[in-house]
């Protein structure tokens, strides 16, 4: 069934450039009305949709950028498909003990306690909620927030851990002596130690995709666009739009790790 | 999925609350436990020969090369946990040739380096030298050779060489002394600098492990003095022993009033963190935090060395008056007390600090394994291996006072080989 | 110089000159180009293998399917949501076929009613909603607008349905006090549904003057929390929820 109706009551009329109707990206754009070309949809929304083919692409120049991700918990339905994309991209085990990325489900209740819950990380999705008295719930999606000032890189004793140019926090398989100081550090629990290789892991923005052009796969699987994926160079971007008109919150501020993974909007209950 | 995961799957059973699912496994364990420990016997082995040395508290001679002897057994075996941890211990050497200046684990290989060899191992040569090379004129075959060599060929044994020998001594103890400090210090300093974790991020606890190491320490001296005299059928020598627990009451007082003035804060200042953590202990601390630290490790022997040893009123006036053979068994008593007590503080700390959640929304659960690395068998082989090297150090530089090497044997030694202070 | 020192000398000088040429030979080449690591980790890290293909992938071949899913309700799933990582059937489309989730279980995934989902998020109670069809015997899933426009609110306001059904509001339509477009169900972002603006909306029932069945509680709207909206106390799908 084809969407006639082209026309938004409150929001700016799309530019009528092109033959194909515009997407509303869900029915959460009540935010972030994002004029979308087809282009851009095919492209995954979160490209600068004048990136050359990777054919004639220049090589990649890692200072040029800063990568970071917008998260808007509002979106976010619980689905697990970020979770199962991304043990499937990066080979992580599949016990319930390692995880790059992982949801919490937080339910608030009336009488003033808070549970939460992430079962196997939330990667089959969430059982029925057994509390009453609900006064607000909601998902959080959760990873390595990158930090500008990572605790992680302060303490590795060996150089195994570090920052790269463009500001993703990477592991050395070959170098790192396992000696956990690192996961310990990490105020998020995003840090594990991977069983067969004994070495310390955890979400890498996908590095391997971004050196191609590509978005990291829990993005790229999204299927409310709750995470946008961005580079902090670039004032023209999603990313720079969701950091412009939300509020802006990190978690565990008050660490000073200057996480560059940022949420809008975060409840105060979200540790 | 397989066995391997069958305890992590346990421990995910019996998480209470919610943790971080990157939590249920416990990373740091019982070895973990062990290499404070052992580095606290260190220090405190030191900063107890040092007290003779440079502070010329002349009652524990008795004790001096026996401390001496006891902190490099126990230093040697301290890297042996940790290698037995790491995931790569064959990469270890890693910390030697790219250590990362801004991490505080990175100078353990410096930190240790310079302690066993600068420190340990020199002052030893230095207070050993003359005994090596007279003992070695009257010895044959494996002891011989195992003394000549220690002696680094450094023969002379002149008034002016063995002079040079005291003072190095000297100076060398007076390095050694912060160095004994940041050995394990900076062991406290690990913990006490994650801001991620409120159990560990304390600026007391470099100084809290400290003063349990010097605690620690200097109960180990008093046991091994008491055990090797009875073995031996030597009489000891009370004023050493009552000595050495007037020194471990005093260290005691000031480790005591260290940690409750970490309690106290704490509670006081009634932070985020503290309804986590004192769910934590009154649940899966309780018994190893407040009866084997606090009650049996700390407040006990307190007690008891303070109303039984001369610390307040000098030689022979103790608050509760006892005699001898009463006295040795209360030292013994309380210094195995207290072992435990400071082996439940490193435990309370290290184990501590992982049973509840960074969410501060839960507690998990630490399985101990019987077998493996990580087990309980390696930690308890561990612990018995400095024993064994103390045995094995103790044949070869005999450390008892009947055994050193006078001036006036010195000196005969001299005139029967018709030496002049020439070396060999 | 002291014999000692000599002799001391001599060891210490062996042991630095080891540690010297252990940094000299042992240390990784590339360690220390960027900074205090091995850069070729950076390199060894970039030349995974990727997984998932990407939107972009997609269209190349799929054209037709993607312009069409792109003008549809799940125009933000991307493909390999449902169809799995396409990386391998990008670089050998004949040999690795993708597959599709036809069961009814994949779908509840997403939409299956949860509580924790944002409100109008299309969410349906998996074992009441058509029991035993697959979804996609009525729903393709590359446009998934449901064959019959919903008449009935509930349909994706579930929650606010059922607490209202069990109200004292229970006997009033939606639509009595939210102005709806017919196009809402349609697309439901564009075209919102009306709110009430004032206190003098639930005064046409509840003013003591107003003209409405006797037994609607009343109230004297010039004292009964004049300062406010009626919502900011009173919860109209529940109004009596305290």
């Amino acid at each position: 069934m084809k969407d006639p109706d082209s026309q938004d009551q409150r929001l700016p009329s799309p530019d009528g450039s092109l033959e194909t109707p515009m997407d509303r990206r869900g029915f959460l754009a009540r935010s972030l009305p994002v004029p979308l070309t087809l282009l851009t949809v095919l492209q995954g929304g979160q490209q600068e949709p004048d990136q050359p083919k990777p054919a004639e692409a220049a090589p990649y120049k890692a200072s040029d950028h800063n990568y970071s991700m917008g998260i808007d918990p509002a979106r976010c339905i619980g689905c697990g498909r970020c979770v199962e994309a991304c043990k499937t991209e990066n080979d992580v085990p599949r016990e319930p003990f390692y995880f790059r990325t992982w949801i919490e489900r937080y339910v608030v209740q009336t009488d003033g306690q808070t549970m939460v819950a992430s079962p196997n990380g939330g990667i089959a999705g969430f059982p029925p909620i057994t509390e009453t008295g609900i006064l607000r719930t909601f998902f959080v999606p959760k990873l390595c927030n990158q930090c500008a000032a990572p605790p992680c890189v302060q303490v590795c004793p060996v150089g195994a851990t570090f920052t790269t140019p463009d500001g993703v926090v990477l592991v050395d398989e070959a170098y790192c002596i396992g000696c956990r100081y690192c996961i310990h550090a990490c105020p998020y629990g995003a840090r594990f130690l991977h069983p067969v290789s004994h070495t310390a892991e955890k979400c890498t923005f996908c590095y391997h995709r971004l050196v191609k052009g590509l978005i990291p796969a829990c993005v790229e699987v999204c299927p409310t666009q709750a995470r946008i994926f961005g580079d902090l160079n670039r004032r023209s971007s999603p990313l720079s739009r969701f950091m412009r008109m939300n509020q802006i919150q990190q978690l565990k501020a008050h660490l000073n790790t200057a996480p560059k993974v940022f949420y809008a909007n975060l409840d105060g209950e979200v540790k | 999925m397989t066995d391997a995961f069958q305890p992590l799957m346990e421990v995910l059973q019996q998480v209470k609350g919610y943790i971080y699912p990157n939590e249920v496994e416990l990373h740091w364990g019982l070895l973990i436990v062990v290499y404070p420990y052992i580095t606290g016997l260190v220090a405190g082995a030191f900063i107890l020969a040092s007290l003779e040395r440079v502070f010329n508290v002349r009652e524990v001679q008795p004790t001096y090369r026996l401390s001496l002897l006891t902190a490099l057994a126990f230093l040697i075996v301290a890297p042996l946990p940790l290698l037995a941890h790491l995931g790569h211990p064959t990469r270890s050497f890693e910390i030697f040739l790219t250590p990362n200046l801004h991490s505080a684990m990175a100078m353990f290989g410096f930190v240790y380096a310079w302690y066993l060899t600068v420190v340990l191992l020199l002052e030893i040569w230095f207070d050993y030298r003359k005994d090596a090379v007279v003992w070695a004129r009257n010895e044959r075959g494996l002891r011989w050779f195992l003394h000549r060599v220690f002696t680094l060929g450094a023969n002379d044994l002149s008034p002016r060489s063995l002079e040079f020998d005291r003072r190095a001594g000297r100076l060398i103890t007076l390095i050694g002394i912060p160095s004994a400090f940041l050995l394990h210090g900076y062991v406290g300093f690990i913990f006490g600098s994650v801001k991620a974790n409120p159990w560990w991020s304390s600026v007391l606890i470099p100084v809290v492990f400290l003063f349990s190491a010097i605690v620690s320490g200097i109960a180990l001296i008093m046991l091994l003095y008491i055990l090797t005299s009875l073995v031996r059928r030597i009489e000891i020598d009370m004023a050493c022993a009552d000595k050495l627990a007037s020194f471990l009451l005093y260290a005691l007082i000031v480790d005591f009033s260290l940690e409750m003035l970490d309690f106290i804060q704490r509670l006081y200042e009634a932070e985020e963190s503290i309804h986590i953590l004192s769910q934590m202990i009154a649940s899966r601390l309780f018994i190893s935090l407040v009866v084997l630290q606090m009650l049996l490790g700390t407040l006990l022997p307190m007690i008891a060395l303070a109303l039984i040893s001369p610390a307040f009123r000098g030689q022979g006036r103790a608050l509760v008056q006892a005699p001898p053979e009463l006295r040795r068994l209360v030292y013994f008593c309380s210094a195995i007390l207290i072992q435990m007590g400071i082996f439940s503080t490193r435990w309370n700390v290290v184990i501590g600090g992982q049973l509840f959640s960074k969410s501060l929304r839960g507690l998990t659960v630490y399985k101990m394994e019987l077998m493996g690395l990580e087990g309980f068998f390696m930690s308890a082989l561990l612990l018995l291996l400095p024993f064994l090297l103390l045995y094995l150090l103790v044949v070869v530089l005999p450390p008892w006072p009947d055994k050193e090497v006078s001036l006036e044997a010195v000196n005969a030694d001299l005139l029967s080989a018709g030496q002049t202070g020439q070396p060999d | 110089m002291p014999q000692q020192i000599w002799r001391l000398s001599i060891v210490f000088g062996l042991l630095v000159l080891a540690l010297a040429l252990a940094r000299l030979f042992l240390v990784p080449e590339t360690f220390g180009r960027i900074g205090h690591y091995r850069a070729a980790a950076i390199d060894s890290i970039a030349a995974r293998k990727i997984k998932y293909a990407g939107r972009r992938a997609c269209a190349l071949c799929h054209g037709e399917v993607v312009t069409n899913h792109a003008a549809h309700r799940h125009a933000g799933v991307s493909c390999e949501v449902c169809h799995g990582p396409a990386a391998a059937h990008v670089d050998a489309p004949a040999e690795v076929r993708l597959t599709a989730p036809k069961q009814r279980g994949y779908c509840p995934l997403c939409h299956g009613y949860d509580p924790s989902r944002p409100t109008g998020f299309p969410q349906i109670d998996p074992v009441a909603h058509n029991p035993l069809k697959p979804c996609v015997s009525c729903h393709n899933p590359h446009a998934p607008e449901p064959p019959r426009t919903p008449e009935h609110c509930g349909a994706c306001h579930g929650q606010i349905s059922r607490a209202k059904a069990v109200s004292p509001h229970a006997t009033l339509e939606c639509t009595q006090c939210h102005r709806t477009d017919k196009q809402h169900m349609i697309s439901p972002a564009q075209r919102r549904p009306s709110i009430p603006a004032s206190r003098a909306f639930c005064g046409q029932c509840h003013a003591p003057e107003a003209a409405s069945p006797k037994d609607i509680p009343r109230v004297d709207m010039s004292t009964h929390g004049e300062r406010y909206v009626c919502w900011q106390c009173h919860y109209p799908h529940f109004p009596e929820l305290k």
